[in-house]
C-alpha cells in the first residue's frame, strides 16, 4: 500500500509533497533531451508492466515498486517514471489519488533516485558479480524500506492518531523489501550480462 | 451535470477532490458523500469500475480498525488494555466518508475517460510539454509491452514454472523483467530512429481541442459551486 488515497493526509503534508515532487520533476525535465524522453517513456511502460506481476509471499502476494531499479537505470528520470505510473494507476485502476499524487511520487521515487545515484556508479563499474548483486539488492530493499518510512512519516505528520496505522503499514513493507531486493539483484545481474549499457541513465 | 470537455472535467475533478479532502466535520462530509454517490450513479459506470472502490476500502478498513483506539476520549468499548473512544469512532467515520467521496468523484469524472485522449487535455492545460509527451508515449507502449509480458509469462508457464516463495521464483521474475527491459530499449531505439526519419525536430503534435460549450461551463460551475458550498458549510 504505497499509494495513499485522497482524503487522509493533512494539507501541509499534501502541499509539502507537491512542492517536493514538482522540484524533482523539474530537475528531471531539465536533464532530459528528446531522445531520452522516448527511452524514459518506453522504460516507464515496462516498469509499469513489471509492477503488475504479483509475487507470492507465503499465503499472500506483493506487487513490486521497482523504484530502486528505476533509480539505477534512469537517475532523476525516475521522478517522471513514477509520476506517469501513478497517474496511469489512478486512471486505469482507481489506485491512489489526485491530491496525493505529489506525496506519493516523492515517497516512491525519492529513495530510488537517492540510492541509484549513491550506488549506481559502483554497480556499473564493478566486474565482480557478487558485489554487483549485493549492491543491487541493497538498492532494491532499501528503496522499499525508504518508501515505507516516508509513507509512515506522512501519516504520522498528518495526525498523531495515525501512528498505529503507520506502524502496521511499516511492518507490511518488510516482506516486500526482501522480495524487491532479490528481484532487483536478479534484474541487474541479467542486464549486466546481456546489455550493460542499459544500466546507464543516459545511454 | 458532468462537463463533456476533458479540460473542465479534469479541473473539476482536482477541485472537488481537493475540497473533499479538506472537510473537517462529519455532517458536510456525509453530504459530500451523498452528492458524490449521485454523481457516480449519473455517470453509469460498469461493474468493473465499481470494483475499483475495493482497493480504496482496504485503507479505510485499516483506519476504521485502529483510529477508535488511537484517539483519546469518552470510552465506548474496552478490550483489555485498549479502549475505543466515541471521538475516535467519529474521526474514523469522517475519514471513511472523505476517502470514499474522493474515490467516487474520480470514478464519476475520470472513470470512463480513455487515457490516450487525456494527452491533448493535459497539453491544453499548459502542463510542461515533455511531461505530456512522456505520458502519451508511455500509454502508447504500455499495451505492446503488456502483451510482450503476457507472452513471456505464458512461455514460462509452458515450461512448468510456478510462482512460489523461493529464490528460483525471484530469479525467474528477475530474468523476465530484465528481458522486458532489453526488448524495451531495442524498441526505444527503433522508435527514435523512425521518428527521426519522419523529420521529428522536437515538436510533438498534440490534437487541438474545441472550445468548451456553454453546457460544459454550466456543469463545471455547478460542480465547483457544490464543492465550495460543502467547504463553506464545513467551516461555519
Amino acid at each position: 500500500m504505497a499509494h495513499i488515497p485522497d482524503g487522509i493526509l493533512a494539507a501541509p503534508v499534501l502541499i509539502g509533497g507537491a512542492v517536493l515532487a514538482a522540484g524533482g520533476v523539474a530537475l528531471a525535465l531539465r536533464q532530459i533531451d528528446d531522445r531520452a524522453i522516448i527511452r524514459t517513456a518506453i522504460l516507464s511502460a515496462t516498469f509499469f508492466a513489471g509492477s503488475l506481476i504479483s509475487v507470492p509471499v507465503g499465503p499472500s502476494s506483493v506487487h513490486l515498486l521497482l523504484a530502486g531499479l528505476m533509480g539505477v537505470m534512469l537517475g532523476s528520470g525516475a521522478f517522471l517514471s513514477v509520476l506517469v505510473g501513478l497517474v496511469l494507476q489512478a486512471l486505469l485502476f482507481g489506485f491512489g489519488g489526485l491530491t496525493t499524487l505529489g506525496v506519493n511520487t516523492v515517497n516512491i521515487a525519492l529513495p530510488g533516485v537517492v540510492l541509484g545515484l549513491a550506488l549506481g556508479p559502483t554497480i556499473r563499474r564493478t566486474t565482480r558479480p557478487g558485489l554487483r548483486a549485493g549492491l543491487a539488492a541493497l538498492v532494491g530493499g532499501l528503496s522499499v524500506l525508504g518508501t515505507g518510512g516516508l509513507v509512515a512519516a506522512c501519516l504520522a505528520l498528518s495526525s498523531p492518531a495515525y501512528a498505529p496505522v503507520a506502524s502496521v503499514l511499516l511492518a507490511t513493507y518488510l516482506p516486500l523489501a526482501l522480495v524487491e531486493a532479490a528481484i532487483t539483484a536478479a534484474v541487474v545481474g541479467f542486464l549486466a550480462r546481456v546489455e550493460p549499457d542499459a544500466l546507464r541513465p543516459a545511454a | 451535470m458532468i462537463p463533456a470537455d476533458l479540460r473542465l472535467r479534469l479541473l473539476a475533478a482536482v477541485l472537488l477532490v481537493l475540497a473533499a479532502s479538506q472537510l473537517a466535520h462529519l455532517g458536510p462530509a456525509l453530504a459530500a458523500l451523498a452528492l458524490a454517490l449521485i454523481l457516480a450513479l449519473a455517470a453509469r459506470p460498469d461493474r468493473a469500475l465499481w470494483r475499483r472502490l475495493r482497493h480504496v476500502e482496504g485503507f479505510v478498513a485499516l483506519l476504521l480498525l485502529t483510529l477508535p483506539f488511537a484517539v483519546p476520549g469518552a470510552p465506548l468499548l474496552t478490550l483489555g488494555p485498549l479502549s475505543a473512544s466515541l471521538e475516535g469512532l467519529a474521526r474514523a467515520a469522517l475519514l471513511a466518508a472523505k476517502v470514499t467521496t474522493a474515490a467516487l468523484v474520480l470514478l464519476a469524472l475520470l472513470g470512463t475517460v480513455e487515457p490516450i485522449r487525456l494527452g491533448a487535455a493535459l497539453h491544453a492545460l499548459r502542463l510542461p510539454e515533455p511531461l505530456v509527451r512522456l505520458f502519451v508515449l508511455t500509454l502508447r507502449y504500455l499495451g505492446l509491452i503488456g502483451d510482450e509480458a503476457r507472452r513471456l509469462r505464458e512461455a514460462m508457464r509452458a515450461r512448468a514454472f510456478r510462482a512460489r516463495t523461493d529464490r528460483h521464483t525471484w530469479r525467474s521474475f528477475g530474468n523476465l523483467i530484465g528481458m522486458l527491459l532489453v526488448r524495451a530499449l531495442d524498441r526505444a531505439r527503433r522508435v527514435e530512429e523512425a521518428m527521426r526519419l519522419r523529420g521529428f525536430s522536437g515538436r510533438f503534435p498534440h490534437a487541438a481541442l474545441a472550445a468548451p460549450t456553454a453546457r460544459d461551463w454550466t456543469g463545471f460551475a455547478l460542480l465547483t459551486g457544490l464543492a465550495a458550498a460543502a467547504l463553506l458549510l464545513d467551516r461555519l
